[in-house]
């Protein structure tokens, strides 16, 4: 597959003497349109057919915007819980020393791997009004299964792992001799975290933040058996995805589906510039 | 960033001087949060999972796992797997070869669009096969005229799976086989060997350890699957109905031992999974790709 040098300034592919080239490039690219691109280009065009009008319809019905807001809202809450608590876990892994820290370490990863159903079912269980934590929070008047409250308990489930496994490794690079500077300068320890710790650690939080947010606004599994699935109350957009789909409403699951899209990658958008200002800020 | 000469010369568990670490009280707060959040969020529902599929004891728990519905739910899981795993499995290495092998035009490019899946809902992944394949889709009326059945059957399960897991072996590989470079691959072309010579001998053995890093966080996923696969599945019992999906017919027909018996199976996959991706990180942590979490 070896090619001859092209003669011009432009070339597609650096020379190479290591073979393969065209049948892994093309593999992967057929393998990626046909999974990947005609389906989703599909979803595109789907929702591109139905017009304007159609489409407008769809997005200011009252329960698909309160759907988008429930979605939205709840990932945003259980994304800035898990930026609280999940650089609190970081740090302690990093910098504390104590027993089974390995084995704590390994759990972080266990909404990775627990399927989405498991948790839902689990959590809901917990939360319901006689269940080992629901029982507790009963008492002081909190219902938590079944109501919106749920979905962020859901959502702070799936992505405390995202905002952890982020900041964890900036964590570990971060340069103790800094520290000891301002210490010996002066510094109080509040000082050094809020002044040196954390400005090193805001592009990874924000990261962490924006990665918990994109898979709690799509995330489904898990939070359809604790959020009750109240219509305008807490019912999210993926579920009256599959509800409209359900009722062989093609056109109006297509394009919910085509708004989450365009929302996720917007937030996404918001969340890369941010986070560039950020570098510029502190970097 | 860090100099690497300062960062070896002093592992920072050692010098726990006052300065630069917390007061004690403010560690020991700091840890109480941790755990407290970790034992509630992640233990806890773990617990709750095997307590409620041994509720009614041993027998009945046998019994929820022992019927045909629940028996042919496990075998789906396991054939679904078994297809769309190996199919992504020669994806990702296909796509780590040309991405870190060889320079090209466009390659960060290509490189986001197999992170794509990650971003899309699961349910949204569903939709676009039942929006390509369904009765009104676009290609519904040829596969119908044809006889050919891929929605609310197992291609269209095992399409959706392949379409959530997509970038799971390759996102592992690609970063690993960048940073051992193509030096041993030319020594071994230099020498005579071919092409699959090269990736047989050579290639593989560098990256086996990362490649099964890769394919355990994919069988995982696929196994686990729930929104895409329940969007395109029909439910139809012991026929459409994987694992994840009886789990929840199991518990909203109120039998919850049912339900947490197959969902204590799940659990237990996570587990052997997330044991084995440790040892991994454990003993072949170089050989794995520095890159954690998705």
């Amino acid at each position: 597959m070896t090619t001859a040098p092209a003669p011009a300034g432009w070339r597609f592919k650096q020379p190479s003497v290591i073979p393969g080239f065209g049948l892994t490039l093309g593999f992967s690219l057929a393998y990626l349109t046909l999974i990947i691109l005609i389906p989703l280009s599909g979803l595109v065009w789907r929702s591109a057919a139905l017009g304007w009008t159609d489409f407008w319809a769809i997005a200011a019905d009252r329960r698909t915007i309160n759907a988008l807001e429930i979605s939205f809202g709840t990932a945003f809450i259980a994304a800035g819980v898990n930026v609280v608590f999940g650089t609190i876990v970081a740090w302690v892994l990093v910098r504390y020393r104590f027993p089974g820290r390995r084995i704590v370490d390994a759990m972080v990863d266990l909404p990775f791997a627990l399927p989405t159903a498991v948790a839902g079912i689990a959590l809901t269980t917990l939360y319901a009004p006689n269940g080992w934590i629901g029982k507790l929070l009963m008492p002081l008047g909190i219902k938590v299964a079944y109501t919106p409250l749920g979905i962020v308990i859901a959502l702070v489930f799936i992505g405390l792992p995202f905002v952890v496994r982020t900041v964890q490794p900036i964590m570990e690079e971060l340069d103790k001799e800094v520290e000891e500077a301002a210490a010996t300068l002066g510094a109080n320890r509040f000082q050094i975290i809020t002044r040196i710790l954390f400005p090193g650690l805001a592009p990874a939080i924000i990261t962490g933040f924006s990665l918990a947010f994109a898979r709690g606004v799509g995330e489904y599994g898990s939070v359809i058996f604790i959020a009750g699935n109240l219509p305008f109350k807490s019912e999210i957009a993926p579920l009256l995805i599959v509800i409209r789909l359900e009722e062989y409403n093609y056109p109006a699951a297509t394009a919910i589906a085509a708004i989450m899209l365009a929302l996720s990658f917007l937030m996404l958008l918001v969340v890369n510039l941010a986070q560039s200002w950020s570098r510029k800020r502190y970097g | 960033m860090a100099d690497p000469e300062i960062k070896s010369y002093e592992p920072h568990h050692e010098s726990q001087s006052a300065a630069v670490t917390e007061s004690r009280p403010v560690r020991i707060v700091a840890m109480a949060v941790a755990f407290a959040f970790l034992a509630i969020f992640l233990l806890m529902p773990l617990i709750v999972v095997f307590h409620e599929a041994l509720a009614k004891g041993i027998g009945a728990y046998s019994e929820a796992l022992a019927s045909s519905d629940t028996r042919s739910a496990i075998r789906l899981t396991l054939l679904v797997a078994a297809i769309s795993v190996p199919l992504n499995l020669v994806f990702g290495i296909s796509a780590a070869w040309a991405i870190a092998k060889f320079e090209f035009k466009g390659k960060a490019f290509l490189t986001t669009l197999i992170d794509l899946p990650f971003s899309v809902s699961p349910v949204i992944s569903g939709l676009v096969y039942v929006l390509l394949f369904g009765a009104q889709g676009v290609l519904g009326a040829w596969l119908k005229a044809h006889g050919v059945v891929i929605l609310f059957a197992v291609p269209g399960i095992v399409l959706a799976t392949v379409f959530v897991t997509f970038p799971f072996v390759a996102r592992e590989l690609i970063p690993l086989m960048q940073e051992q470079g193509n030096g041993d691959e030319e020594a071994a072309l230099s020498l005579g060997a071919n092409g699959w010579q090269t990736f047989w001998y050579v290639t593989l053995p560098n990256i086996k350890w990362g490649l099964l890093y890769g394919v355990l966080l994919c069988n995982a996923r696929a196994m686990g699957e729930f929104g895409a696969v329940s969007v395109v599945s029909g439910h139809i019992r012991g026929l459409t109905n994987t694992m994840p999906l009886h789990v929840e017919i199991l518990y909203n027909e109120y039998n919850a031992v049912g339900a947490f018996a197959v969902a204590s199976l799940l659990a237990g996959l996570a587990l052997v999974t997330l044991v084995l991706k440790t040892l991994l990180e454990m003993r072949y942590g170089a050989e794995i790709a520095a890159t954690r979490g998705h």
